[in-house]
């Protein structure tokens, strides 16, 4: 099983259609990577499959970065 | 039970093109933006004083053609849109006037914003299996333009107008599978027009009278919702993914039809796509766009189709088709 770190890398990067390499955990979806507004969404619906959960709206809102995503999924995935 | 069949299709577009370019002149926006957001490179605009009915006639005579019939067959016209001529009578009233149609037959409109023309083909469908209608004229025809606040940048570069129509038809072969409506009016202040008539026309003045919307929160709802639509229909049928032949969405914004068509396991050229060149025609974009693939010669007879609507109320549903 690959890391919860991988893993959100993993969907950035087929999410955003970015390089590995920029996806370092300080970059912003929107500022550094590109995303536009539906991207952000789409991107959360993604992370809300590979890791079957519910992110909610306000939470979402919250999420900008790579560090973000991951601090989330790690706060409210035990697996 | 009779089944219903689809026996002929058509379709209208006003004749004025507005692009991308010409809205960069009216609201601050860009071809670029508008593009990668919506996949809407044009719309097609009503002429002024060209009104819903004289859509929905085009596209009737069209679709009444293309099945090979005259006017006296039909008994029953129903209309899905938003934006009619007169408060009343309904559109569909109009029409049996100007077709020519038997006095006597069934004619109503069906309110159900961006799914109407899917919620009107399922009680087409329901008319022709119990026996209350034999041939149906069933049209999806809108005038969004008239709606629009062509001030506002989020809205008024998603929609255009048009109409498309089928004639559907008691037959005992195979035809409409199985239909799917639903409702939930708990969101509706995600997309909506606050005004309506029986507010009164003092009250326009305090109220906006044009469609308002959040684009994201509704995008979001809505790939959600048509993600569990589509399991459903198949579900419903015994269907796997990837045995739907074509996929005729509702044409909103290409990425919402692109994750529906995933999760269909459809490559892209199997799902039938306008919204570049129509923009959002609200309930006439599916008849627009099988209309389309049906003249082109993409959708053969025999061959399985999945229609899908998602609009403000919000209300969703999907029709199977054996075409």
């Amino acid at each position: 099983m690959s890391s919860i770190e991988e893993r959100v890398k993993k969907i950035v990067v087929e999410q955003l259609g970015v390089k590995e390499e920029e996806v370092t955990a300080e970059a912003s979806f929107v500022d550094d990577l590109g995303a536009d507004s539906l991207d952000t969404v789409e991107l959360v619906m993604a992370l809300e499959e590979e890791f079957e959960c519910e992110i909610p709206d306000e939470e979402a809102e919250k999420i900008t970065t790579v560090q973000q995503a991951m601090d989330y999924i790690n706060t409210h995935l035990e697996s | 039970m009779s089944q219903a069949r689809i026996a002929g299709t058509g379709s209208y577009l006003p004749r004025r093109v507005m692009t991308n370019a010409e809205l960069e002149c009216l609201v601050d926006t860009s071809d670029e933006w508008i593009l990668e957001r919506t996949g809407i490179a044009q719309r097609h605009i009503a002429a002024d004083g060209e009104t819903c009915a004289d859509l929905a006639e085009q596209a009737a005579r069209a679709a009444m053609a293309a099945a090979g019939l005259d006017n006296g067959s039909i008994d029953l016209v129903i209309v899905a849109t938003s934006t009619p001529e007169h408060v009343f009578p309904s559109t569909a009233c109009r029409l049996v006037e100007r077709l020519g149609l038997p006095g006597g037959v069934i004619a109503f409109d069906v309110a159900a914003a961006c799914s109407g023309f899917v919620y009107a083909l399922d009680i087409a469908n329901r008319f022709i299996g119990t026996g209350g209608a034999h041939r149906a004229l069933v049209i999806g025809a809108e005038v969004f333009s008239r709606i629009l606040d062509w001030s506002d940048r989020s809205t008024c570069v998603l929609f255009g107008d048009g109409s498309g129509a089928v004639v559907l038809e008691a037959s005992d072969q195979a035809g409409i599978l199985s239909t799917h409506l639903h409702a939930d009016g708990r969101q509706t202040g995600l997309l909506n027009v606050p005004w309506g008539v029986g507010q009164g026309y003092e009250a326009l003045e305090a109220e906006r009278g044009t469609v308002s919307m959040r684009g994201n929160e509704v995008f979001r709802v809505a790939v959600r919702t048509l993600g569990g639509l589509v399991d459903e229909t198949l579900k419903a049928n015994g269907l796997e993914r990837g045995d739907v032949d074509w996929l005729v969405p509702h044409q909103a914004n290409i990425r919402i039809m692109d994750a529906t068509a995933r999760k269909l396991g459809l490559p892209a050229e199997r799902m039938v796509s306008t919204v570049a060149r129509h923009g959002n025609t609200s309930a006439a974009s599916i008849p627009l766009a099988l209309d389309e693939a049906v003249r082109d010669g993409r959708i053969q007879r025999g061959e399985l189709l999945l229609l899908e609507a998602f609009g403000a109320g919000f209300t969703w549903g999907s029709a199977l088709i054996r075409y």
